[in-house]
Order: structure tokens, then sequence, then C-alpha cells
């Protein structure tokens, strides 16, 4: 029943190469999430070796067959536990409905052009920029599906095992994000 | 269909997941309806511009190659000594390592004791739980909420009972990591004090009689029972986490089978 020391010893490095088989593939993956939530290299990097290191404690646990998923949702909620901690960032899942319809009208009534600097202005200039930076701007939980969707191009059911949520919130919010989107793109476009 | 309805499946069907039938459906209705084939047109040209221009932003090599470093330190820290998992000491097979392995069996005694190192997990999760403000991955005073969170992340499902009744409500349960195995903690609460119980099945199926112990000022219980073993640790003095404990022992029997 119990291993012999020499069996456990050749075990560990073993345990370690499967997971990094299994991992690393989608560490791109993982970091493109990181950085799109937590908006910055030095925050993604910190979240996504943390997640990294919880996906390899709960190794054991995972029998499923999509890792990617498995890796993305660690990854996920590493980074939204950092934002609570450090950026005084509330999910509110119960309100999840609320914020999916009073989210968006609300981030478009934040859209004030007269807040923007000067230097913000000329960066927008360039329309991929004003694109990434459109996006970087939406609402988190929207932010999110347009990443996972359009910048992984997982599916629905991919995104909803994710994200934890149903299915038709998935989609209720990849359509309100798409709208959301294009009317930033549109403002922006107005004023420059 | 009708344009309310088109409105609703252009995502879908922009993203190809929408049913053969509805594909048509939508087709359909686009190739008759101007209005939404503009809406589709605009959000299939969003789509592209974000595919194209959207920013991924890959994994630079340092973190590559941080993470291998991390990992492996991880496993060096976690190589600990064998027979411990997952029980105790096995005398039988420790006599048998050191008759047959006696080049194993110097390194095997030279190591501290692998209880020791378990109650330092034990202790070091406990602490660590209160720390972070991580007690409980799933935050609920209901063990039915509480049981089925476990399926799937763990090969057993530990007993969950909620004891508010008898003065310890139940907070939630976690998954955790002692001794290298993912393990079921369960969160319970007793006036300010925080009980954390880790349960995991036990070696043989034994039954084992609760046993007191402390460290760092941390009270520790445990007890086997019907298949599981069991370790309560919190800051509360030894008489009530026993109370705790036999409440547990009381409700845990018959759930087991």
């Amino acid at each position: 029943m119990n291993d012999d020391s020499g069996a456990r010893e050749l075990a560990e490095p073993h345990h370690v190469r499967r997971f990094e088989e299994l991992a690393l593939p989608h560490l791109d993956a993982a970091y493109n999430l990181a950085r799109w939530l937590t908006r910055n290299d030095h925050d993604a990097h910190d979240v996504v070796q943390e997640a990294y290191m919880r996906a390899f404690r709960f190794f054991d646990g995972f029998h499923g067959d999509n890792a990617r998923s498995w890796l993305l949702a660690i990854v996920r909620n590493t980074c939204y536990t950092w934002l609570r901690q450090n950026r005084g960032f509330r999910v509110n899942t119960s309100l999840d409905e609320l914020r999916d319809s009073g989210a968006a009208d609300a981030a478009l009534a934040a859209i004030d052009p007269s807040e923007e600097d000067p230097e913000k202005r000329m960066l927008r200039e360039d329309d991929k920029t004003m694109l990434n930076h459109a996006l970087g701007r939406l609402p988190e939980e929207f932010r999110e599906v347009l990443v996972l969707k359009e910048l992984e191009d997982l599916s629905y059911r991919e995104i909803a095992a994710i994200t934890g949520v149903p299915l038709g919130t998935v989609m209720s919010r990849l359509s309100r994000a798409r709208k959301l989107l294009h009317k930033h793109l549109q403002t922006s476009a107005q004023e420059s | 269909m009708n344009c309310a309805e088109a409105k609703d499946l252009v995502h879908l069907y922009i993203d190809q997941e929408l049913d053969l039938v509805r594909v048509v459906e939508v087709d359909k209705h686009l190739q008759s309806c101007a209005a939404c084939r503009a809406l589709y047109d605009r959000q299939r040209a969003l789509r592209s511009t974000l595919k194209s221009d959207g920013s991924y932003h890959r994994a630079p090599p340092e973190l590559r190659e941080r993470l291998g470093f991390a990992l492996r330190a991880e496993t060096k820290g976690a190589a600990r000594p064998p027979a411990r998992w997952p029980g105790r000491w096995n005398t039988g097979l420790a006599i048998a390592a050191t008759v047959l392995l006696s080049v194993s069996a110097v390194l095997y005694l030279a190591l501290p004791a692998p209880h020791n190192r378990l109650v330092d997990d034990l202790v070091s999760s406990h602490v660590r739980s209160l720390m972070v403000n991580h007690l409980a991955d799933v935050a609920s005073s209901d063990q039915h909420t509480v049981k089925p969170w476990f399926n799937g992340k763990l090969d057993y499902s530990p007993p969950v009972d909620d004891l508010t009744a008898q003065g310890f409500p139940l907070i939630g349960g976690r998954l955790d990591y002692v001794d290298d195995h993912p393990v079921a903690a369960l969160v319970y609460r007793h006036r300010l004090h925080v009980i954390n119980l880790f349960v995991w099945p036990s070696e043989n199926r034994r039954e084992q009689k609760l046993r007191a112990s402390t460290r760092q000022g941390y009270n520790l219980l445990n007890w086997a029972q019907a298949g599981m073993e069991f370790w309560a640790v919190s800051d509360l003095n030894e008489a009530e986490l026993k109370q705790f404990a036999d409440e547990i022992s009381a409700m845990s029997a018959p759930h087991q089978s």
C-alpha cells in the first residue's frame, strides 16, 4: 500500500513533467487572460505564476479532459482574488443579471471625452490602439468574455465552464460586450 | 423568423453555436431583412477586427523559466519520507524496507517522523486559511451545498454536517493541500474561533480513538472512524474542541457506507 522511497523519488519529477506537459501549452492563453484582466504585465506575471502553482497542487484532483478550461478557470479566479485584494474590486455573482443589464449603460455613461488627457488622445489615432484601449476599458465581465471568445476562440460552453456562469449568461454577456465595444469605438471615432 | 428573434440569435449565428435548422432560419431572415443584415455585418466586422487587431499577450520567456524553477522547488520541498499517505508509518513495511534496502532504510530513519510533518502541515494550513482571508472556496452553511462542491475535486466524498444547533455553525469548505495530497477542509466556527476540520480516507479503514496534541499554541484532535481520518485544528480550548469532535463523530458515523 505504501510506496517505497525509491519509487517515490522517481515519481516526483515525473509528476512535474506530466503537469508541465499538460499545463505549459496553455501558458500563453493563461497569460493573455491575466494580462487583460489585471491590465499590466507585472501583475499578470505574478497572477499566472500563483495560478500555476495552485493548479500544480490540485493537479491530482484534475480528472477532466479539458486542461485549458481547467487552467483558465484557476487563472481567472486568481485574477479576481488579486483584484479584490489589491484594487478593492468586488464580484457579486448574485447581482450578475443586474450587472449584465446595468453595467453596459453605466459604462457608456462613463465615457466622457473631456476626461481623457492629450496623451491618450494622440494614441487614439492608431486604430489598433483605439480598439485595445476600448477593450481594456470594458467592465471585467464583458472584457473576459470577449478575450475568451475572440482572442482564444473558445466555445460558449468552455467560456461558461471557465467563468462559472450559465450558458445563457455567457450569450447575453457576449452580445452586450460586443454592443458596448462597438459603441465605445464609434464614440472614439467620432472624436478623432 | 422575425427581427427580434434574429437579433437574439445573430451572435450565436456568427459564433457558429446554432444548430443547423436555426442556421437556415437566420440565413433566410438575413437575406430578406436589410436592418438585420446590417447588424450582422457590423458584428462580423467587429469580430474580425478584434481577431486581427486585438492584442494577444504572450507569456514572456522568463515566466516560463520561473515557473519551471518554482515547480521543481515546490516538489523538492515536498519530497518527504515514504509511507506517509494516506496513513502513518506502516511498521510491517518499515521492517521489510530495513531488511531489503538497508541504504534506503538509513535515509528513511534519518528523516523526521511523518506524523510531525503532517501536524506541521495541518497547522500551517489552518494558519494560512486565517491569514490570507481564504477560509472557504465554497462559503455556505448548508451542508447540501458544501458536500456536492467537492464532487470531482477529490476522489472521495467527505462527510459534511452542520452543527449550528450544537453551537458550531458550518462556514464552508475548501480544497487544501496536506502532506502532498489535496484534502477536504471543512470550516466551522465557535464563537470567534475558527475550526478547520481536515478529512481524508484513512488507511485500512481502521478506527482510532480521539488523540489530542498541540502545536504552536493550536489544539489538534485526530481520530478515525468509518473509513475516514479526521483532524480538527483550532485555537479553541481543548475541552470545547473535544466537544466539537464528539459532535462530528456522532454525526459522521451513520453517513458512511
